[in-house]
């Protein structure tokens, strides 16, 4: 394999200090002149019509500046953008007319701080009328239905069976069949930063300027579309920290709610929510899902079909969600090498918060499911659950490998990375320590997981969901300068929320330039000035932006050697680039130092060879490899270019008094090709396993039978500790992707996608002496102890 | 309606700071709108993140729990407050760096706090110990891993420069 410079080794992040010192520039920290603040009235109903508001009581309150409400709102701005084929489904961030879901933002309240805002929003009387109201998918779907949106005409968004391969043959010749249900709880990523947005217009220039704290795609163009302005009226500004996003943080209708505002009023204006808003009307909530799997596999374990029917509810708006259910057809057959595959995707509203993308945009519910699948094949055949996963994993002599639904997944060492992991974790110690627990009367079970991580993030269910879609463009891009001293500066088009896309490109543009990246700075572009970028998404800037650091940065590279041949009268391949400067190959001492090759590509236009722009600065922008493509007839497409593999293996005790499960190991095998930065790669991965520790046992958005959110505060809505989470340990295992610059691959949601699986194989197998089982997350205590009740009243009947 | 004012006197970080405030104004919300100390970080105003914390008289307290006026007389030590008396960064402070115990920053202040606040009193803690004292710190970028690694770091280094 190549060898790096600075690639791969332990370096600190260049973002680390700012944080630890306490001068990060998080939105929450941007005080604008004289800026007035917003505070939110909501929905009391899951569905109501709205008879009447008051608002005279609260415009008199003291220091309130204005109250919005959804009238004239929706009358000046254009609904959000509505990603499937549901144009009725229209969205805006005020209710007009009717309320959908508990939590809806009724109307905008702003004045001088947020505690006056706060003050005048309880005078606002909103009048109601309740409407019939579902919260159930299933019951979403049934005839007669409450109407979440009378105009589309039913609650269903999306709805296709895709069919690749024979698999009505393999199910009725195979030696063996199961069937399930397989539940994923209604969660998200809930950073601990809320989502806040400041905005302000000026009147002279005819910008508006924003600054929020944002991971979304075409957040400046959705923005301007919405608010009635032309692309280069709206300014976002990328150089704002952003706490914690993991797919969740895009703010589109509070910012076109500020933007709004703020050109109205004329001042600067800001939302940040509060807890609750966040929780409840933030529009932040995950894949809500069920899967009715069906798998048909041989006495030998190997599988030879799967038909998966997943329904999700998005709750009461569309936006990208039902999006999430198009993400896994990329990876749709896991690691496994299954020939024939049924996916049926059914997008369904609801009267709940609407959903928005989470980490891994709903491949870790897939995941969580297909290998709920491989667990309890594996029983029903009493074979291991290890060797039924090596039967049927692709082996690494068959990449590239073309899975039935299109995609070609680019490189893997699945059966490697499971034995390393298995071999690290002492897998028979291991087994001996649950036995051993078992014997001495507690409830203790291994779990293991082997799923993939798709990355690279080319949006191509895009154009597989919404034949009106056409986009089949996902690049990203880099601007890399050097100056006249020297210094090298990399200008990105993104936020970034903890990423560390700073120490990502100065690596890279160090590594390609040979140069300290200790002494490269990287800063953001605003929207008006950045080069395109879709932003930190589906696991893509690794590859994406990686990418176009380093083509930036070998353009640099050649000019420098263009420059030196010239004056040398030479031809570049004579030449030779070291550090910076660049030498006749041979005689070391024919060299040109990197300050006179700047020095001649700024000042000395008469040494410059012809063709070549002064100045020294390059940009290049990168389609995703491997994307560009519409899909076949049949649903076929390849999506992802990249994918990562994690092999998850755990083992969990159970209090049989309590309930309480309890992770006594935790390890982790994680093959993403070459680490840029492993610290951050490992950081990344670690915080993953932790959010799938949450979903697969502590955290649910609950909702009540009247449709009222349950867990509306920290002490509802369970996000664990450091009490919870414990120790873990990762194995690296190193395939490079042929696809990438350096042979990377994505990792922004490892862990999060194998993590829920392997808890709850492992939970599961610590109920399977008791013949109980249990198949819905979250496995809280509670739920744990029914699933044993309800066995143990079984028996005794 | 004009709120009544209370008259606060509060050493933060160090420094003498005064002012009027009206009672319901939380301490948090002091620091960061009128010190414009924006280290210290809000995430729940409801006294479960710990993205609030800051010291009181030493102590991890959390400020979205307290009203400014109730640190009246007090000490108040924020994140901005850690570096060293030459403006470089604690030992805690380059731990965390250097073990990348933080990714988006923004519980890293409160955890700062927390962590700081477990070495004034137990410079060799266990891994129990530390989890114990962050536990009431959410963190959803890092798993806490790297975080308890980096306490382990900053306790063994102090322990070493002590020697
Ligand atoms: S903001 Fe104070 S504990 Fe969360
Ligand atoms: S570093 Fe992001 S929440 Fe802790």
């Amino acid at each position: 394999m190549t060898s790096f410079r600075y690639i791969g080794t332990k370096r600190r992040a260049k973002e680390h200090p700012r944080f630890v010192s306490g001068r990060g520039r998080f939105v929450a920290d941007i005080a604008l002149p004289g800026m007035k603040h917003v505070a939110l009235v909501a929905s009391p109903h899951a569905a109501a019509r709205i008879v009447s508001i008051k608002t005279d009581a609260a415009r008199a309150a003291p220091g309130v500046l204005y109250v919005l409400t959804g009238e004239e709102f929706c009358a000046n701005t254009d609904s959000l953008a509505i990603g499937v084929d549901a144009p009725k489904v229209t969205r805006f961030a005020l209710a007009r007319g009717v309320v959908r879901y508990a939590g809806e933002w009724v109307a905008a309240v702003v004045a001088d701080s947020r505690a006056l805002a706060e003050d005048a929003a309880e005078r606002v009387e909103v009048e109601y009328e309740p409407l019939p109201h579902v919260i159930d998918p299933e019951a979403a779907l049934a005839p007669g239905a409450p109407l979440v949106h009378p105009a589309h005409g039913s609650n269903l968004l999306y709805h296709r069976k895709f069919v690749w391969g024979p698999v009505e043959e393999a199910f009725a010749s195979a030696e063996h069949r199961i069937a399930f249900r397989a539940v994923w709880g209604r969660s998200a990523t809930v950073p601990i930063e809320t989502f806040g947005v400041a905005a302000q217009w000026d009147a002279g220039t005819g910008i508006l300027d924003i600054w929020a704290s944002i991971q979304m795609p075409k957040f400046p163009d959705q923005a301007a579309r919405a608010l009635r302005l032309p692309g280069n009226a709206v300014r976002v500004h990328y150089d704002v920290d952003v706490g914690g996003s993991y797919g969740v943080k895009r703010g589109i209708k509070h910012t076109v709610l500020v933007g709004y505002l703020a050109k109205k009023l004329g001042v600067a204006v800001r939302l940040i929510e509060d807890r609750l808003e966040n929780l409840r009307g933030g529009d932040m909530q995950g894949p809500d899902r069920f899967f009715d799997m069906q798998v048909a596999f041989g006495a030998d374990g190997v599988i030879r079909a799967m038909k998966i029917r997943a329904v999700d509810d998005v709750g009461a708006y569309a936006g990208r969600s039902p999006f999430q259910l198009g993400k896994p057809v990329t990876a749709i057959c896991g690691p496994y090498a299954i020939g024939a595959i049924e996916y049926e995707p059914i997008s369904v509203m609801t009267n709940k918060t609407p959903q928005e993308a989470v980490r891994g945009f709903g491949q870790s519910p897939t995941n969580f499911a297909i290998e709920r699948a491989i667990d309890r094949a594996a029983r029903h055949l009493g074979m291991d659950q290890v060797e039924l996963r090596k039967r049927n994993f692709i082996r690494k002599d068959q990449f590239p490998y073309t899975i039935p639904s299109g995609s070609t997944y680019d490189s893997g060492d699945y059966h490697g990375v499971l034995d390393e992991t298995l071999a690290a974790i002492d897998y028979g110690s291991l087994v001996r320590a649950r036995d051993e627990a078992r014997r001495s009367g507690r409830l203790a079970g291994i779990g293991i997981s082997s799923c993939l991580e798709p990355s690279g993030g080319n949006s191509a269910f895009e154009v597989l969901m919404n034949p009106k879609n056409e986009n089949t463009t996902w690049m990203d891009s880099c601007l890399v300068r050097v100056d006249l001293s020297g210094a090298i500066t990399g200008v990105i088009g993104n936020s970034s929320a903890g990423q560390g896309h700073e120490s990502l490109v100065s690596t890279v543009l160090g590594e390609i330039l040979e140069r300290d990246p200790e002494t490269i700075r990287v800063v953001r572009a605003d929207s008006l000035t950045a080069l395109p970028s879709n932003s930190p998404v589906g696991s893509r800037m690794a590859i994406m932006l990686g990418g176009a650091a380093a083509g930036a940065a070998k353009t640099i590279k050649e000019t420098l050697i263009a420059i030196a041949a010239h004056n040398f009268e030479c031809s570049p391949e004579d030449l030779e680039y070291r550090d910076g400067s660049v030498n006749v190959k041979g005689a070391p001492s024919k060299e040109f130092s990197w300050d006179q090759l700047v020095e001649i590509a700024h000042r000395k236009f008469h040494k410059l060879p012809p063709g070549i722009e002064p100045g020294l600065q390059a940009k290049f922008v990168w389609e995703v490899p491997t994307g560009g493509a519409l899909p076949t007839p049949e649903g076929r497409i390849q999506i992802y270019p990249c994918y990562a593999f994690e092999a998850h293996v755990v083992l969990v005790e159970i209090d049989p008094d309590t309930c309480k499960p309890a992770i006594r190991k935790y390890l982790c095998g994680h093959d993403c090709g070459v680490m840029i930065n492993p610290d951050i790669v490992h950081g990344m991965t670690y915080g993953g396993i932790a959010h799938g520790l949450g979903a697969a046992l502590y955290e649910k958005f609950a909702y009540t039978e009247d449709g009222q959110l349950a867990s509306g505060t920290f002490m509802d809505y369970l996000i664990p500790s450091a009490m919870e989470v414990p120790a873990m340990a990762i194995v690296d295992h190193c395939t490079p992707s042929p696809l990438t610059t350096f042979g990377q691959k994505g990792s922004g949601e490892a862990g999060y996608l194998g993590a829920p699986a392997a808890i709850a194989n492992a939970v599961n197998d610590a109920l399977a002496p008791l013949g109980a089982s249990i198949d819905t997350l979250p496995m809280s205590h509670l739920a744990i102890w029914n699933a044993i009740g309800a066995r143990k009243g079984a028996a005794s009947t | 309606m004009s709120e009544t004012l209370h008259a606060v006197s509060v050493e933060v970080n160090g420094k003498p700071r005064s002012a009027q405030v009206p009672a319901r104004l939380s301490l948090v919300d002091w620091l960061r709108d009128d010190l414009l100390l924006t280290g210290t970080h809000v995430g729940c105003e409801h006294g479960i993140c710990g993205a609030c914390s800051v010291m009181l008289d030493g102590e991890p307290v959390r400020a979205c729990l307290m009203y400014a006026v109730q640190a009246h007389g007090h000490r108040v030590t924020t994140v901005e407050g850690l570096a060293k008396p030459d403006g470089s960064m604690s030992v805690l402070q380059d731990s965390f760096c250097e073990a990348h115990g933080l990714q988006c920053g923004y519980c890293t202040p409160g955890m700062l706090i927390a962590a700081q606040g477990l070495l004034n009193t137990n410079p060799d803690p266990t891994e129990a110990q530390i989890r114990d004292a962050i536990g009431g710190n959410l963190c959803r970028c890092t798993g806490y891993q790297q975080i308890v690694e980096a306490v382990q770091l900053a306790a063994e280094r102090t322990a070493k420069e002590a020697k």
